[in-house]
């Protein structure tokens, strides 16, 4: 278990954060870049000094700001994967993962070494320079590195996004596969929702120094407690004012948007509001379509602004004249001419509908 | 004036100061071979003096250089790596003596470390002579060129990828590892051109040591002082000896230069 609590000031920010990753889970820090991300992970190696603070792992204080105790990060055992992965460059691949092996013969620690690499697929270049290995075989290298001197706690920053389109797709699903295996805390961090989903067992989303949300990327893309929450997992936000309030059981909530169009929500509100709907929640119907026979009581009329196909969906940006996203498949675009400029129904469910204050 | 003509101006201009520059910079050194035939080049060599000079030169530069390097580039590691009160003004004054004439460097030592000065009492007691002694030349030359290494090593240390040296802290080892193990590898083009400076520049030495330790052969007697005691009676001698001095200087200057290039190559990737 790793448990970490600090506080500390990140230039005009206000970091102030609470964080418990047991062992063998994967926790993903989440956020913009700005909100504090990285020094979290930074202290908690002890690369940097919190304000105030206290940091445990597995029974062990590693830093106690009230106590005035803090030990160096070479007598943490953190292994850390650098956003841009730290490879010594003066060093061949091997001596890279051996550099964490200390008091072992040369033998031995090349042995070990080889067999990290072995693990993840890169023995061949146990010999190279990194500076001659491409994105994806540093990654590698980099974790086994990492996870040479059987660390007590591992800390990866934004381990993906050094990494081009191409190879961050194998990347993530050898990083889930390896996470599944560790058996130790896991303490991840990313500005991408998508990849927190994927990557942590947990995801906890940080806006303004504070962690605003922790749970299943599922729960909170289903109830997300914020706007900031809602837009970050993905939905889109649209800014409004309560017209009617419901009671968040049978009367809906009438949400007047700014701009123009009224949106129905399940969920209890007051004043100024966000509403977030996920794109994979919005369907599109012709602009002439009845809307008799449907249980969505959302239907405004909207115009097509942009249509870009993502992997086997097609994302179809809206004016509301507020933006909107819905995904369709490729088959509703041509069955609906979606092009800029057509005149669309964008319709989803009240229930599907989340209200959060502005 | 067309476009295209004021376009083609500044690269011309910028080519014309290159070669006015070159010209000037490359002419005496040119001249020194050209004046100096190598049947006299041979026969400064022969000559005891010009040898014992040369010898000089070669081991106090040696133990300067060495002094520099040993307690220089701690003292850099430390000017790049931290910030405290006072830091710039600490880094002024190693870098004064850069800016200092030769002349007033002398004095200074004598002031400092000379008989009369303020801890010639305390040399005196411990039995250590500095002046007119051959260990006089060593710290005369430590004088006037630790700053060329310490600037060097300096923004060498600064430039190594700070991921790097917390990469190496997180995989368990403490700072002095992280210099010897990282910091210095990843930093050694760097240091070696601050060696080169440094070296050049003790050898080339010749204000402060003369003032501080005198023009005695065999003693304190570098090249350039010989070159300065012969230039009066025997020009051709001290042309000769020139041409020795910039051949030597230039062969440890392009060899540190080299054997930094070999080892540093891949930490500059």
């Amino acid at each position: 278990m790793l448990s970490a609590e600090l506080r500390t000031r990140v230039g005009a920010l206000e970091l102030e954060v609470a964080l418990e990753v047991p062992a063998g889970a994967c926790v993903a820090l989440a956020g913009p870049s700005g909100a504090g991300k990285t020094t979290v992970l930074r202290a908690v190696a002890g690369l940097v000094r919190p304000d105030a603070g206290r940091i445990a792992c597995g029974g062990e204080t590693w830093l106690d700001t009230a106590a005035g105790r803090s030990l160096p990060p070479e007598r943490r055992g953190c292994g850390y994967l650098f956003q841009d992965y730290a490879l010594f460059g003066h060093l061949s691949v091997w001596r890279n993962v051996a550099y964490g092996l200390r008091g072992l013969p040369r033998a031995q620690r090349r042995e070990r070494a080889l067999e990290l690499l072995e693990r993840f697929g890169v023995a061949a270049l146990a010999d190279r320079r990194p500076g001659s290995l491409s994105g994806g075989e540093r990654q590698r290298v980099a974790l086994a590195r990492a996870l040479a001197a059987r660390p007590r706690a591992l800390l990866l920053d934004e381990p993906l996004s050094a990494l081009d389109a191409r190879s961050r797709g194998r990347a993530a699903r050898e990083l889930v596969r390896l996470l599944r295996e560790l058996d130790v805390p896991v303490l991840l961090v990313t500005h991408d929702f998508a990849e927190a989903a994927s990557l942590g067992d947990e995801v906890a989303v940080l806006d303004g120094g504070r962690i605003v949300q922790q749970g299943t990327a599922a729960a909170l893309a289903a109830r997300p407690a914020s706007g900031f929450v809602a837009d970050f997992t993905g939905a889109a936000v649209l800014t409004g004012r309560v017209a009617v309030r419901g009671d968040g059981e049978g009367a809906l909530t009438v949400v007047a948007l700014d701009g123009g169009g009224e949106v129905r929500s399940t969920d209890a509100g007051e004043g100024p509001v966000a509403v977030a709907v996920h794109p994979w929640e919005v369907t599109l119907e012709p602009a002439a379509a009845p809307a008799s026979g449907s249980s969505a009581s959302n239907r405004l009329a909207a115009e097509v602004v942009s249509v870009t196909e993502v992997g086997n969906r097609v994302r179809v940006g809206l004016a509301l004249p507020q933006p909107l996203t819905a995904e369709v498949t490729r088959d509703s675009v041509r069955r609906l001419a979606l092009a800029p400029g057509t005149r669309v129904q964008a319709v989803w469910k009240a229930a599907a509908t989340r209200v959060t204050p502005h | 004036m067309t476009a295209r003509l004021r376009g083609a101006c500044f690269p011309a201009l910028l080519f014309a100061a290159l070669a006015v520059a070159l010209a000037f910079l490359v002419l005496p050194v040119l001249a020194i071979f050209l004046e100096t035939s190598p049947a006299q080049l041979v026969d400064s060599l022969g000559d005891p003096s010009s040898r014992d000079a040369l010898r000089l030169s070669v081991i106090a530069t040696t133990i300067a250089v060495a002094i520099v390097v040993l307690v220089g580039t701690p003292v850099a590691w430390l000017l790049a790596t931290r910030r405290f009160r006072g830091r710039e003004l600490v880094v002024t004054l190693l870098e004064l003596p850069l800016v200092l004439p030769p002349a007033v460097a002398g004095i200074g030592l004598l002031a400092a470390l000379g008989p009369q000065g303020i801890l010639g009492g305390l040399l005196d007691q411990l039995g250590i002579r500095l002046v007119l002694e051959t260990a006089g030349v060593v710290v005369a030359l430590v004088f006037v060129s630790a700053p060329f290494h310490l600037r060097a090593a300096q923004s060498a240390f600064a430039a190594v990828d700070r991921s790097w040296l917390e990469a190496s802290r997180t995989l368990g080892a403490g700072e002095a590892r992280t210099f010897a193990r990282v910091a210095v590898p990843a930093a050694l083009p760097g240091l070696a051109a601050g060696v080169a400076l440094s070296w050049g520049r003790a050898l080339g030495e010749f204000g402060a040591t003369l003032m501080f330790a005198g023009s005695f052969r065999d003693i304190t007697q570098t090249v350039p002082l010989a070159i300065y005691d012969r230039f009066a009676t025997d020009f051709d001698g001290a042309l000769a000896l020139s041409a020795v001095l910039v051949v030597v200087s230039a062969a440890l200057l392009l060899s540190v230069k080299l054997l930094a290039r070999d080892h540093g190559a891949d930490a500059l990737r």
